[in-house]
């Protein structure tokens, strides 16, 4: 082992304190503060009593913590006429995002799938008036939207935000699916269809499986994406369906008696929590999964 | 080289006409080929020649433009590849990489929804052939490369077909495990006796595995014939080219009477193996087939670099500003700019028109 030690090889080690490290390490940690302030004087805000807010001391932390805003956001707070809080909001969107989030994905892996795989006649246009669909803003589209709802008689309901919700984010994650399964390598798919497996028997046995990565990208982007939306909210719903987004704000502008901040920041946080939590629970299979639908051919 | 036999009893895989085209860009021009039971037969060519369409249109991975494909007598220009009686090995192994050893060779079975018992037989059976028992509760991803490949394989022959497709088998192989499933590959043919088809870009492949070579280029078969014959007598200076390491080496020149005329040195072509008539005319000789001793009569050439591989070496010569390569079991060293005096073995020539680049 000693002769081990003498042999050392390699650079010499140099301090770890250099102007360079210094630089990158303070504007790593300057930026890091700047982000973290706001959310710490939410949670501080949050659990302090009015009288303790109306100090005017923001940064301080609670003299005497109290969880009482929280439940009053959960369960109390009005908007409009109901006063039971975001529970019911909370619950709409979960009723919102989740069968939105698993129709979505289900379409349009199926779609990435047939457009990366099978080739079939006018592929091409039927992507092409996809990707068309994916830059046309969204306020356009929201007038006709509410017609056709109307038509089909699902307008203010949840079926028809799920609706709108599948829909808009078709062409985003059938992008994603047909790149990822562009990917793979094409002679799986030949040795599947030799092997006797057909279309469906192909796609939930051989490709579906192997596509768990790109699947945990689609989930966080649809569930962010449809847990955060407001505008198709509040315009295709009725207040006894608004998901959470929409009844937060309404119980953050009120505009009639005392502003309750500490009830504000924590229904704010409250609303935050499941994209929050998303991330944190797959932010590694995102990074992976990000790589592997990169744009490609 | 031994001549092969090939017992044609009757046709196992018959390609009649087969052109495809993708969008304007033909890709296959009246591909024919009858192919007997038990062959084994190699398409080999360079990149883009071809030679995986052709398979893949056998196997129905591909949809034809024109012509007719049977297998065993049937038709199956329209059927589904699952219903064509084939077995096919690709060159990424294409193993299911979430499935079991096992269940990578069940799956086709299941799919055919064969009993329970005829699947474990068959296993048992590919599993004992390959020798794979030991790993076949593993998952792909913890195999070698030739375990995997011999698993796919293994895929192939479970199914019990006549016909054998294998795509580049051998390609993503190293070069020592390439040539010992090389040598397995010939002893399964021999065993099982079933018709193979094999595409490769190896010629080595090509010469030591095949019964017969179809040489493509550019989606035509340019010769169709046994490793020996293509060996022996190219139908074309490409042929020529392809076959052979290193290449064969072209003498341009013309033929006058029984002389093959070229640079003032006259040739004599007694003992060659064709008809040549008098004209331009090129010549070519493989380095194999040409002999030298050190002096300055004759056709003479320089040498520029000298390659030693053990049990031989191979030559570059300088002639007349031409390169010309000459291969000898002799591995003495010979200085450089030593000039050799060089005879060729007519007999084992051949001749082209440089027009029609065809074998005279």
């Amino acid at each position: 082992m000693a002769d081990f030690a003498m042999e050392a090889r390699g650079p010499r080690p140099r301090s770890r304190i250099s102007p360079r490290s210094i630089m990158i390490y303070g504007t790593l940690v300057l930026v890091a503060i700047y982000y973290l302030i706001p959310l710490y004087v939410m949670v501080v805000t949050s659990l302090k009593g009015l009288p303790e807010i109306r100090l005017g001391n923001i940064f301080s932390p609670p003299v005497e913590a109290t969880f009482e805003p929280w439940v009053k956001a959960w369960s109390q707070a009005c908007t409009g006429l109901n006063c039971d809080g975001l529970q019911r909001g909370f619950w709409n969107s979960v009723r919102i995002t989740v069968p939105s989030v698993i129709i979505s994905i289900l379409i349009a892996s199926i779609n990435g799938y047939a457009l990366a795989n099978w080739r079939f006649k006018g592929a091409e246009a039927f992507f092409a008036v996809l990707m068309i669909g994916a830059f046309i803003p969204y306020q356009v589209m929201i007038y006709p939207m509410v017609i056709l709802l109307r038509e089909l008689g699902i307008y203010g309901g949840l079926t028809g935000l799920v609706l709108v919700h599948t829909v808009f984010g078709m062409p985003i994650l059938t992008l994603l699916f047909r790149n990822y399964f562009s990917t793979l390598p094409e002679e799986l798919f030949k040795a599947a269809r030799v092997d006797g497996t057909g279309f469906w028997g192909i796609y939930f046995r051989i490709m579906l499986p192997s596509s768990l990565p790109i699947i945990v990208v689609a989930v966080i982007l649809q569930v962010t994406g449809i847990w955060n939306d407001f505008l198709f909210g509040v315009v295709f719903t009725r207040p006894e369906y608004y998901p959470m987004t929409v009844q937060l704000n309404n119980i953050v502008n009120t505009t009639t008696g005392v502003r309750e901040y500490n009830v504000n920041m924590a229904a704010t946080i409250l609303t935050g929590l499941v994209p929050l939590l998303i991330y944190f629970v797959s932010g590694r299979l995102f990074v992976r999964g990000i790589a592997a639908g990169a744009v490609k051919g | 080289m031994m001549h092969q036999s090939v017992s044609v009893t009757d046709s196992s895989l018959s390609i009649r006409g087969l052109q495809l085209s993708f969008g304007a860009v033909q890709v296959l021009h009246d591909v024919s080929m009858e192919i007997g039971r038990g062959e084994f037969i190699v398409l080999l060519g360079g990149s883009g020649s071809g030679k995986s369409t052709i398979l893949n249109c056998i196997a129905g991975l591909l949809d034809v433009s024109d012509g007719q494909i049977f297998i065993n007598g049937r038709n199956v220009t329209w059927e589904e590849p699952k219903d064509r009686g084939i077995g096919m090995v690709f060159q990424s192994y294409a193993l299911y990489p979430q499935m079991t050893v096992r269940g990578n060779l069940a799956f086709g079975l299941k799919n055919a929804k064969l009993p329970k018992d005829e699947i474990a037989r068959r296993i048992d059976r590919a599993a004992r052939i390959l020798q794979i028992e030991d790993y076949l509760d593993r998952k792909p991803g913890a195999l070698s490369g030739g375990q995997r490949q011999r698993v796919a394989i293994g895929r192939a022959l479970v199914r019990d077909v006549d016909l054998f497709l294998f795509d580049e088998p051998l390609s993503n192989l190293d070069a020592k495990l390439r040539a010992e499933l090389r040598v397995e590959i010939k002893r399964l043919h021999e065993k099982l006796g079933n018709t193979m088809v094999y595409v490769t870009h190896d010629q080595i492949e090509a010469m030591t595995l095949a019964s017969r070579i179809a040489l493509l280029r550019h989606g035509v078969i340019q010769q169709f014939d046994t490793p020996d014959e293509i060996y022996r007598r190219p139908v074309n200076l490409y042929v020529a080219g392809f076959i052979g390491s290193p290449s064969m080496n072209f003498l341009k020149g013309r033929i006058e009477g029984e002389d093959f005329v070229f640079n003032s040195h006259r040739i004599p072509l007694a003992g060659y193996d064709g008809r040549p008539r008098d004209g331009e005319a090129i010549l070519g000789v493989r380095p194999e087939h040409t002999g030298f001793r050190t002096g300055t009569d004759g056709v003479t050439a320089k040498v520029e670099l000298q390659e030693h591989m053990g049990a031989e070496s191979v030559i570059h010569l300088s002639l007349d500003g031409q390169r010309f390569a000459l291969r000898t079991p002799d591995d003495t060293h010979i200085p450089e700019g030593t000039t050799l005096s060089l005879t060729f073995d007519i007999s084992r020539a051949s001749l082209f028109d440089p027009q029609s680049e065809l074998r005279l």
